[in-house]
């Protein structure tokens, strides 16, 4: 009898539980699966499920230029960031991974802030620099804006890399004779290189999507394809952007795909 | 004669983060400061230095609510996330290896696509001829389209599932760490699931707990898009109060003020949940 009861309240708990969570699947695919599906709708509106399907949302984005501009913007922006990110980022990681000193911690919190402070809160900040020293908003204060932002996501995986390899390869490496630059160029490199990547890969998605930081950095001449979307649908509801959407998805997840496959991305997002 | 003091071959100089430390100092750190001095101006057009006003109104009967309304969505939108998360995280665990990467994948694909895109997704399945109004809808449960688009409700349930991964990730590595013989333990012992649940389960899995409230709770505050898109012109939370001072209406001094005050108070709480976060892992460990 006893028994019985505990059964039945575990398959209870069990049940609601995995309820619970199939619901959840259901919540993180869904917006996925509803923008792809409504970007192919023949009508004007939002409506779900959509009545009738068409490209048509796909050939009005192929003509609209006010977007190309602003994704350009994004691209150039994010790519450029990227790269300094990489620079900085695989820098700074070499010299405070394993130092034990003081100021290698402090750089640490320094470097990781600006993944916990308010973006917003900075990117008015900078603009408020920027002005102060006369510097007009342009594709370069985006680019520096951004990168203080990203340069984070490069510093995790290729810290969280770094701190995985085997020191004994480094020490066999130098007693063979090889420089630190050597060391360096073929035994480091090669080995964190897939961090660095998906680090990278992070980096960029993240620029290509900041909002608080271009909110304030950018003007009609630097218009940047998020806030352009932003704006867009505050506005009306303009099934274009629908399309746009349908296309973002696409991209982001064969870039997801690839980055897998080369970088092990999921593995590295976690140890973050 | 003298030791020079050899850096080992596995490590590499300081010096190397010099560049970066620079870039830092230069661009965010002297920005931040910045914000310190221009809030101190009492106009707009910043000549008089000095004055503690923008900083009364900051805190003042409006001010202070708008704060407080924002940490209350963070909590509202935490909460929610958390008990769907650690479902998905429990069950998650309990699945078929083969499964797993899938979810995994399933997680981590809101979090790399734009929020502008998962936000707009919202849009569509909560509006007038969205999904839920059409399912309500066909199940004959109401009669015309309820409004779910800029609700507090919507707000809340939409910022809850643009932050999920931030929520589930780390609630996952923390429920892996536990040693699934505890549970066994347990239920050998007769405990019930909901006992070993309750007893083991979530204590053991805490660190985590308070890992994911932290990103969760900080990304909802800040989220501009989503609060300003779903929730509408009608709400009015921190971000959007210091974009309309900045561009509408151009008072630098005042939004310096929101910043800080903004800023100040999320230190603040993530400087209570990595409190709570060491006290947690103390009790996990002991």
């Amino acid at each position: 009898m006893m028994a019985h009861q505990k059964d039945f309240s575990t398959i209870l708990f069990r049940g609601a539980l995995g309820f619970l969570a199939a619901l959840t699947v259901v919540l993180l695919i869904a917006p996925t699966a509803v923008v792809l599906i409504v970007s192919f709708t023949d009508g004007y509106s939002l409506k779900f499920p959509p009545v009738s399907y068409s490209t048509r949302w796909y050939v009005e984005l192929w003509n609209a230029s006010h977007l190309h501009f602003a994704a350009m913007n994004s691209i150039k922006v994010g790519l450029a960031t990227t790269l300094l990110s990489v620079v900085f980022g695989v820098l700074a990681s070499l010299a405070i991974v394993g130092s034990k000193s003081r100021l290698a911690r402090a750089l640490d919190s320094l470097f990781m802030s600006p993944l916990v402070l308010p973006a917003l809160a900075f990117g008015f900040a900078a603009l408020m620099t920027f002005s102060a020293v006369g510097w007009s908003v342009s594709i370069t204060t985006l680019i520096i804006g951004h990168t203080a932002v990203c340069v984070p996501y490069v510093i995790r995986t290729t810290s969280a890399a770094l701190t995985q390899m085997d020191p004994a390869l480094l020490e066999s490496s130098a007693s063979l004779g090889a420089s630190r630059w050597y060391s360096f160029r073929f035994v480091t490199l090669p080995l964190i290189r897939p961090g660095v990547m998906a680090g990278a890969f992070i980096a960029f998605m993240s620029s290509f999507d900041n909002v608080p930081v271009s909110l304030f950095l950018r003007d009609a001449r630097t218009d940047m394809l998020p806030i352009r979307m932003w704006q867009d649908l505050e506005g009306k509801l303009d099934v274009t952007i629908a399309a746009l959407s349908g296309v973002i998805i696409i991209f982001t997840l064969i870039m997801m795909i690839v980055m897998e496959r080369v970088a092990g991305l999921s593995r590295r997002l976690r140890q973050g | 004669m003298q030791t020079i003091k050899r850096l080992p071959v596995t490590a590499y100089p300081l010096w190397l983060a010099s560049p970066l430390a620079l870039a830092m100092l230069l661009f965010f750190i002297t920005p931040l400061l910045m914000l310190g001095v221009v809030s101190f101006y009492s106009d707009t057009a910043m000549t008089q230095w000095g004055s503690f006003a923008n900083w009364a109104k900051t805190l003042d009967g409006f001010g202070l609510t708008v704060l407080l309304d924002t940490l209350w969505l963070g909590v509202q939108v935490t909460a929610l996330s958390l008990v769907l998360g650690f479902a998905l995280a429990w069950t998650f665990l309990r699945m078929p290896g083969r499964l797993q990467p899938l979810i995994i994948f399933i997680v981590m694909l809101p979090l790399l696509t734009s929020v502008v895109v998962r936000t707009f997704a919202w849009i569509v399945i909560l509006g007038r001829q969205g999904i839920v109004n059409n399912f309500l809808m066909d199940l004959g449960l109401i009669e015309a389209p309820i409004k779910l688009l800029y609700t507090r409700l919507g707000l809340v349930v939409t910022l809850a599932n643009v932050q999920l991964p931030l929520m589930v990730l780390p609630l996952i590595t923390a429920l892996q760490r536990i040693d699934l013989n505890l549970s066994d333990a347990s239920a050998s012992l007769g405990a019930s699931e909901w006992q070993t649940f309750k007893k083991i389960t979530v204590p053991l899995a805490l660190p985590g707990v308070i890992a994911g409230c932290l990103l969760t709770f900080s990304a909802a505050i800040t989220a501009f898009i989503s609060q300003s898109l779903i929730g509408g012109g009608q709400m009015l939370f921190m971000p959007m109060y210091l974009y309309q001072q900045v561009s509408a209406l151009s008072n630098f001094p005042f939004a310096a003020a929101i910043s800080l005050t903004f800023l100040a108070t999320v230190i603040l709480c993530v400087s209570l949940f990595n409190m709570l976060g060491r006290l947690s892992r103390g009790y996990a460990n002991g």
